[in-house]
């Protein structure tokens, strides 16, 4: 490659950086949304550089449903304190107290699908009038259709047939009072862009993503850890496996894989000949073939 | 992969545009098939899919389906992005609808692209359709135009009918455009001929293959050769005693490469300055060329802000309140004549009025239309705007990002046109 030409990933960087200035510039409270996975640890990564030396310009906010791995809790106390920004929790089990939203019963129940109640609340609470995620266009087929900068209404709602075409570089974040929205400055990444990415700037990560052993219980063909979240069925025995998680979220819906990847360059190595999305290791997309275009619809990320 | 391989990989983006049934899909869900980019996962789904519709093939058309309208009618609504890498690079494809009602979708999916695959149906050959995507990929100043002729399984995989495509569309369609660099390939997508491996049933055919011809064709414009820009996206001012009197105009470079003790100049103003460095985090930079977000502080104060635009000395933007340009209607409401809309333009925002519609392209024949003034979705026109402040600007042949704006209506709020400055 010529001396004036980007490397892929430093043109994803470049391009996610210009997003994240263009949030600054744009809108007047933004957060970002942080579930201490490797793609929101990324993108606040993205915001350190974006707006070094100073500051970042905007709070990290955690949408908490309560069913975390301590390891991923004790990973965002330690990042947060790093980048020297904000945190604001917001409990789910604040919004099932006050009846704003039920708590899901039976065997495959997460409370998933309840952080959008908790998330839209904290959006009119705090007046956000933009959430930066970490969502990536290849993960799933209704993300593939959204924007950088998604419009939604002011019930926090996404309308796929109705988006604003999103030409050059050029991102039109006006809006109406009360409307805001979802910014995802690493639309353009793949797992394994994120991966190359974390192991070339040599990103922290939670020791979750790493090669170790652990108490889990299969179900559908796959790991579930057993931290007492989950109801097993009683034909579901727990035993101890050499996992690790591909994505990292609420505990009952993040499946962990049998591996034993212990670096980031073990890791690359996995992904590159692994044949299942990591989605495959989510149930909440298992729901419905548009279990996440419904979501995203109704407010969702 | 080698880990000193995909560190080094660039980056294509593309666009691909036909008509209804033209196999679009088909054939991107081949490429990513044949390159090993769909997951099992991914595979199973579309697999149980195409069964339960009763469909003789897996459609892979079915991967790039998004949403349950789509499924349900078997039709591509919005542009999806779609990803895929090889040894030697990472692609980033558009995959824009080839309904007549979505033209702004192919305008919004080519704005981005270096690259765009025109497929023609080997049965039909050129058609209107055909003209309209060509025009509108040389319009959005796409340098690289490939023609795949699919479905050549449907016609014996014959050569002649393959030439005589090509011959129409170097007659045709090619004396309208712009383009570079016109590349012709036949292909069945929905059988893999010539799509990422060689066809055994065109060996009449010598050139690369669809995936090998992505792979090495040279698609990034050489910074050195574009005037050097840099619209400054945000001031950067930490408060804090190690950083106490640090400015930093904060942006992503859109031509050229500015380097440590550049002598500069800023637009609108045309205020000089010298160039004290050029900051990432992290890395010590001497320079930053097209595409890198950096952050660049001067040796002098001036007064700058979000908007403005560094340059070199030499090759001044042009500094105007009146512009002529091409724009591609989006809204389903039409252009009001004399209308005011927001204009956004690099990282500047002004109003503007619409003072007047010059003329209409008749994208299917391809000619100027000067009595018809009424611009509604999805035409193409000639329009003069007047600002409300004035605007560093450049031709948008030769700056893709100091010569593109988009017009906003200021009570909806949407986008309601692209814009491309003559």
């Amino acid at each position: 490659m010529s001396k004036h030409q980007l490397t892929h990933l430093k043109e994803l960087e470049s391009e996610a950086i210009y997003v994240l200035r263009e949030v600054a510039a744009q809108f007047e409270k933004p957060a970002l949304l942080f579930s201490g996975g490797k793609d929101s640890i990324v993108v606040s990564y993205l915001a350190k550089k974006a707006f070094w030396p100073a500051k970042i310009p905007f709070v990290l906010m955690h949408i908490d449903t309560g069913h975390n791995f301590k390891e991923a809790l004790d990973y965002r106390d330690m990042w947060v304190e790093k980048l020297g920004v904000k945190l604001i929790v917001k409990l789910v089990q604040d919004s099932i107290d006050k009846g704003r939203a039920k708590e899901e019963k039976g065997i495959n129940a997460s409370r998933n699908v309840l952080q959008t109640v908790t998330l839209l609340d904290a959006i009119e609470e705090l007046k956000l009038d933009c959430c930066i995620g970490g969502a990536r266009r290849d993960e799933e087929k209704a993300r593939a259709k959204e924007r950088f900068f998604s419009h939604r209404d002011d019930f926090g709602q996404w309308d796929p047939k109705n988006q604003r075409p999103e030409l050059w570089n050029l991102f039109n974040g006006r809006k109406n009072q009360g409307e805001n929205f979802r910014v995802f400055p690493i639309s353009n990444w793949t797992e394994m862009d994120v991966w190359q990415y974390i192991y070339a700037e040599q990103i922290e990560l939670p020791s979750l993503y790493f090669s170790h052993k652990r108490k889990v219980f299969v179900r559908d063909g796959v790991l579930y850890a057993d931290e007492g979240v989950i109801i097993k069925k009683p034909t579901e025995i727990t035993e101890e496996r050499i996992v690790r998680f591909r994505t990292v979220g609420d505990i009952s819906c993040t499946g962990a894989v049998e591996s034993t990847a212990s670096t980031l360059e073990e890791i690359i190595e996995e992904v590159a000949v692994t044949r299942t999305t990591e989605r495959g290791t989510r149930i909440d997309d298992k729901r419905s073939e548009a279990a996440m275009e419904d979501r995203k619809k109704s407010g969702y990320f | 992969m080698d880990k000193a391989g995909y560190l080094e990989m660039d980056l294509l983006r593309f666009t691909t545009a036909g008509s209804v049934d033209d196999g679009k899909s088909t054939l991107i869900g081949r490429l990513l098939y044949d390159s090993k980019s769909i997951f099992d996962d991914q595979y199973e789904a579309i697999k149980d899919s195409s069964e339960k519709r009763g469909e003789e093939y897996v459609n892979l058309a079915l991967l790039t389906d998004g949403l349950r309208a789509e499924r349900e009618q078997g039709i591509t609504i919005d542009v999806a992005y779609r990803y895929f890498a090889t040894p030697k690079r990472k692609f980033i494809i558009s995959d824009t609808p080839g309904h007549i009602q979505y033209t702004r979708n192919m305008v919004t999916g080519a704005s981005t692209s270096n690259l765009a695959i025109i497929l023609i149906d080997a049965r039909k050959g050129v058609i209107e359709q055909t003209r309209r995507h060509s025009y509108i990929a040389s319009l959005l100043r796409i340098p690289n135009l490939v023609v795949c002729v699919n479905k050549m399984d449907l016609v014996e995989f014959k050569e002649e009918t393959y030439n005589s495509i090509v011959n129409d569309f170097k007659e045709n369609v090619i004396p309208h455009l712009d383009a570079e660099l016109v590349t012709f390939i036949p292909i069945s997508a929905l059988k893999g001929d010539n799509v990422v491996d060689a066809s055994e049933n065109m060996n009449w055919y010598k050139g690369e293959t669809l995936l090998q011809h992505l792979e090495n064709v040279d698609v990034i414009e050489t910074p050195e050769k574009i005037v050097n820009r840099f619209p400054v996206q945000y001031v950067v001012r930490p408060i804090s005693s190690e950083f106490h009197d640090y400015r930093g105009y904060a942006g992503r470079v859109a031509g050229g490469v500015f380097k440590r003790g550049d002598e500069i100049s800023v637009f609108p103003s045309g205020l000089r300055s010298k160039i004290k460095s050029v900051d990432q985090y992290n890395i010590v930079t001497e320079e930053a060329f097209s595409g890198m977000s950096v952050t660049i502080t001067l040796e002098d104060e001036l007064d700058i802000s979000r908007g403005d635009m560094i340059t070199s000395v030499e090759n001044a933007p042009l500094v105007s309140q009146d512009l002529s340009a091409t724009i591609c209607w989006l809204s389903e409401e039409p252009l009001q004549p004399n209308g005011k809309y927001a204009l956004k333009h690099t990282s500047k925002e002004v109003r503007c009025v619409i003072k007047n519609v010059l003329s209409k392209i008749d994208i299917n024949s391809l000619q100027e239309n000067f009595s018809d003034k009424h611009v509604a979705v999805n035409d193409i026109a000639r329009v003069e705007i007047k600002t409300t402040r004035p605007l560093a600007f450049d031709a948008y042949k030769t700056n893709r990002i100091s010569g593109s704006f988009i017009l906003i209506d200021e009570a909806s709020n949407n986008t309601v046109a692209a814009g491309m400055i003559l």
